[in-house]
């Protein structure tokens, strides 16, 4: 027992001076970690890392003052599509004008199945090139830049001369999710030439009919008023 | 313990340099999602929020170096116009604000008032029909203050089109014909193996 008493009295005598230099090693820590990682936590949190995504839209632009001319496009190649509320889609193919026979208004959703499919069965011809290009290039067959190759994309969408040219309409109560979802999906099909246009009183008709189940025959009697 | 706290240090001081912090909107505002992956700018853009019971709000920024003040530029503009005076101090505070829309009689409220949550009960919606056509004025001043601006929309998903449509109508009068509709990326994969079989 003595023989501890002395010792420890040997380490309290030490003690003294070793103390000075043992207790820069000895400091605690964790609180300076804990606020650190706190800040981390928040700094993470609050960063904006994914900036917003944009899809870009050109229109035509409205020339008021002169009437120009418009573009002819060839009514097989043309394809109406019509939106309205409650995620509906119409479309018919060619051009509702008086003394032609009335197009067949058909009902269509945006699932996979819906639009998508019948604007692929359209397109094709354009769908395939550019799908077959995009894919030589994710397998290495081609090693293109990113610019020639949205480029090239652009000059095949040029070219095309099959493709249905799209008019998009929507009616009143459309929402804006609806032209969202249309024009994403111009750009999933590779649909060449599409344009956002004012739906015609006619064709607020043929909704209104086809939804009372007696689609128009013909063209209907539309009273001006101006 | 000491290699951790390292870490952390590298980690925090990497944070702090690279943030970048997210700018208030004037509504909670929930986009739609499409394929489309192509970043909106970080500079001269200027954004028309609608809201989903049809509010417009609108916002510009300041360009994009510290020298260029078009908010406080654009903002004695409207003033001019519509008689009303600010002074140097509001001019100075509304550069450093974010996306308003209010009438602009309310606007001096808007930017004296410190607190946000009071903010925010200002923000009526910017008025936008043919008698009194504020949403056009703003965009047409900024568009002469800083013609390099783009425009980008941000629409709530149940926004209604007529609305949407409106704003578009009013960006054309001004000679924008490019917009950036801002969404949520959402990928679809779609290749040759979805074609639908051919009809003969």
């Amino acid at each position: 027992m003595a023989e501890i008493q002395t010792e420890e009295k040997a380490v309290k005598k030490g003690s003294k001076k070793k103390r000075a230099k043992k207790h820069p090693t000895a400091i605690d820590m964790t609180p300076m970690v804990d606020l650190m990682c706190l800040l981390i936590t928040f700094f993470m949190l609050t960063t904006a890392f994914s900036k917003p995504k944009v899809m870009v839209i050109t229109m035509p632009e409205k020339d008021n003052k002169e009437q120009k001319e418009q573009p002819k496009i060839s009514a097989e190649r043309t394809l109406n599509i019509l939106l309205s509320g409650n995620d509906e889609v119409f479309y018919y193919k060619g051009q509702a004008a008086p003394g032609k026979p009335m197009p067949q208004l058909v009902k269509s959703d945006f699932s996979k199945d819906g639009i998508r499919k019948m604007l692929l069965d359209r397109n094709r011809d354009l769908f395939k090139k550019i799908a077959e290009y995009r894919d030589k290039r994710l397998t290495g067959q081609i090693v293109v830049a990113d610019s020639t190759f949205d480029e090239t994309v652009k000059e095949m969408k040029k070219e095309d001369k099959k493709g249905p040219i799209v008019l998009i309409k929507a009616d009143t109560s459309a929402r804006y999710k609806d032209i969202v979802n249309i024009i994403d999906e111009m750009a999933i099909c590779n649909i060449a030439s599409y344009a956002i246009v004012d739906i015609a009183q006619v064709e607020e008709m043929m909704i209104g009919a086809f939804r009372a189940g007696t689609p128009l025959r013909e063209f209907p009697k539309i009273k001006v008023n101006k | 313990m000491t290699p951790m706290v390292d870490l952390f240090a590298l980690l925090l001081t990497f944070f702090m340099l690279t943030t970048s912090f997210r700018p208030q909107e004037a509504a909670i505002i929930d986009s739609p999602s499409s394929i489309s992956e192509k970043q909106a700018p970080d500079f001269n853009l200027m954004t028309i929020f609608i809201d989903k019971e049809g509010k417009v709000f609108f916002n510009i920024d300041n360009g994009m170096d510290t020298s260029t003040h078009y908010r406080a530029e654009i903002l004695k503009k409207m003033a001019e116009r519509y008689k009303i005076t600010f002074t140097e101090k509001e001019y100075d505070l509304f550069g450093r604000l974010s996306g308003f829309g209010m009438p602009l009689k309310d606007l001096k409220a808007w930017i004296n008032t410190k607190d946000s949550k009071d903010r925010d009960k200002l923000q009526v919606g910017m008025p936008m029909d043919s008698t009194d056509n504020q949403l056009g004025y703003w965009i047409l001043y900024s568009r002469i203050v800083n013609p390099q601006a783009e425009v980008a929309l941000k629409g709530d998903a149940n926004a209604h089109y007529t609305i949407v449509k409106k704003v578009m109508d009013l960006l054309q009068g001004n000679k924008v014909n490019k917009f950036n509709l801002i969404t949520n990326m959402q990928k679809e994969e779609v290749g040759i193996k979805d074609l639908p079989l051919e009809q003969k």
